[in-house]
């Protein structure tokens, strides 16, 4: 019976592509090679089942974006989908994937606002059509020293930044999280003090790389992964990278984060991924990814900026980067 | 609705000894296979590949709560055995410390192996640094001792007088393991976890305390 449901979940990755099934190894099969040598059938038919759930989302394709594009495997979607910290939703890896589908994403408005030429309210819908989307396979590494590989869907935070015209003035920005205190049951709990808020330089902001995102896996993002928008900021850790944003600020003084509010001792303004610097209560030296390091093989070493050094290290030149972490 | 009269205590014949009513061989098999749950249900998980996306972290925190839910269990053996008149639950505190002990060496091998991959070097300086994993440690070391004299040869060669002094040592181990817990979770401002443990443990210590003032 498991070897059936694999042969099914075997179909569905053929079918689901338009490239003929002699020519590649479906990634299916590929992902899962390992479960197959053991002969476990049901590490497929689990990921069938996500398939399916995959196949719920709506899609939101865009062409990759090869400049942007790290040659790594990619996390499962349902690793992605499942395994979230979003304490809004609760503090469980899972609860935000219980949890965060009653939360209600249109209408849906972000306030742009502070030192800005031309601040306003920005509908879901305007955002989504203000510049091309392109899709970008970006590492995400978690403070809590895990990392995965996502291809995420949206444009460069730059492009929204050249509609609304930062000020002269403008040194930093804040990103604001929803307080939807119907669907966010963790909002009850004073894990930090809500709204959940995180903050960038304005050169970090306007870094190519810094992506306001959409999407996820050629699909709207799903709710426990930021709908109906958020940042992702892949050199820095996975907490920088705010969810479902209803403010975007722009301001003169640097921003204290609700982490640097809620525990200064273990978290700084920038969070820079940095193997060199632990976090007080772990090393940062090495990571596992989700999915491939496990029971038989060593976590990984971290890479300083998460492996963007090349393109992120000048923004911090002449910097301690051991003090300003 | 039958008024028949059926005698309350039926005469009964005591072949041994019993707990609860059962007799004692049942009742500690039933606590042996309660004490393998947390095990049972991890390799179910591990075949229907239902861990999770970080299958380790599971395990580790996993582990590590069972290990504290079984050290307060061996410490509310003696207030069960007191408050239920029931002597035979004595007899299990042994095995409830046992699989305790059992359970914190599974979490510290998920540390060792899968967090650390055997590296001396950093394990060391894990201890040293880190004040969550000196008291973690701390705690496993000082448990090592008491599961090594859990044996009747060990009772009789300290002598019991001995011997309890040296497993009164749980007094200082159960807080220190309460403490490796409460300094994880103080990062998310989350104690709802720590603080059952802690008022369980109050209630326990409280009771010994009272059970002391009393004997004077």
């Amino acid at each position: 019976m498991a070897y059936i449901y694999g042969m099914e979940a075997v179909m569905s990755a053929f079918s689901s592509k338009d490239i003929p099934g002699s020519e590649i190894t479906p990634e299916n099969i590929y992902f899962n090679r390992r479960s197959l040598l053991l002969g476990a059938g049901a590490a497929l038919a689990a990921s069938s089942a996500a398939r399916a759930q995959e196949a719920s989302y709506a899609p939101l394709p865009a062409n990759r974006n090869a400049a942007f594009t790290v040659d790594e495997k990619l996390t499962s979607f349902e690793d992605v989908t499942t395994y979230n910290n979003f304490y809004e939703f609760g503090l469980g890896k899972s609860d935000p994937s219980v949890n965060a589908p009653d939360m209600k994403t249109r209408p849906w408005t972000v306030s742009v606002e502070g030192e800005v030429a031309k601040p306003g309210m920005f509908d879901i819908e305007t955002l989504l059509k203000l510049a091309p989307m392109e899709e970008r396979v970006y590492r995400l590494r978690c403070v809590e020293a895990w990392s995965m590989v996502i291809p995420w869907v949206g444009y460069p935070l730059a492009e929204l930044m050249k509609k609304v015209e930062p000020t002269s003035n403008a040194k930093f920005v804040t990103f604001e999280t929803a307080q939807d205190t119907a669907s966010m049951t963790g909002l009850r709990r004073n894990v930090i003090d809500w709204p959940y808020t995180e903050g960038l330089r304005i050169d970090e902001a306007a870094h190519p790389l810094t992506l306001l995102t959409f999407g996820v896996y050629g699909k709207v993002l799903p709710n426990q992964n930021g709908a109906p928008l958020r940042v992702v900021m892949p050199w820095k850790y996975g907490f920088k990278s705010a969810k479902s944003l209803v403010r975007i600020r722009f301001t003169a003084e640097q921003p204290t984060s609700a982490w640097m509010k809620s525990a200064p001792n273990e978290y700084g303004f920038y969070a820079n991924v940095n193997p060199d610097v632990p976090h007080p209560r772990w090393s940062q030296a090495s990571e596992r990814r989700i999915g491939e390091d496990g029971f038989f093989a060593p976590k990984r070493k971290t890479l300083p900026f998460n492996g963007y050094g090349d393109q992120v290290a000048s923004l911090y030149s002449g910097m301690d980067l051991a003090k300003f972490y | 609705m039958s008024d028949t009269a059926l005698p309350r205590t039926a005469p009964r014949r005591r072949t041994g000894p019993r707990l609860l009513g059962l007799p004692f061989g049942i009742a500690w098999a039933i606590a042996f296979a309660l004490g393998l749950v947390p095990l049972i249900r991890w390799a179910v998980l591990i075949a229907t590949n239902d861990l999770g996306a970080n299958p380790i972290e599971f395990l580790t925190r996993s582990s590590g709560t069972w290990a504290l839910i079984l050290l307060l269990v061996a410490l509310a053996i003696t207030p069960l055995a007191r408050i239920t008149k029931q002597a035979g639950f004595i007899r299990l505190r042994r095995m409830a410390g046992l699989f305790a002990f059992f359970y914190v060496c599974l979490h510290l091998m998920t540390y060792v192996w899968w967090d650390q991959w055997f590296d001396p070097v950093s394990i060391a300086a894990d201890i040293w640094k880190r004040p969550f994993i000196t008291v973690g440690f701390a705690a496993f070391l000082l448990l090592v001792p008491l599961a090594l004299t859990s044996t009747k040869g060990w009772v009789r060669r300290l002598g019991g007088a001995n011997w309890q002094r040296l497993h009164r040592l749980v007094y200082v181990i159960a807080p220190l393991g309460l403490l490796h817990l409460w300094w994880i979770k103080a990062g998310k401002n989350d104690f709802l976890d720590a603080g059952i443990f802690l008022a369980v443990l109050v209630v326990l210590l409280s009771f010994r305390i009272a059970m002391r003032l009393r004997s004077r």
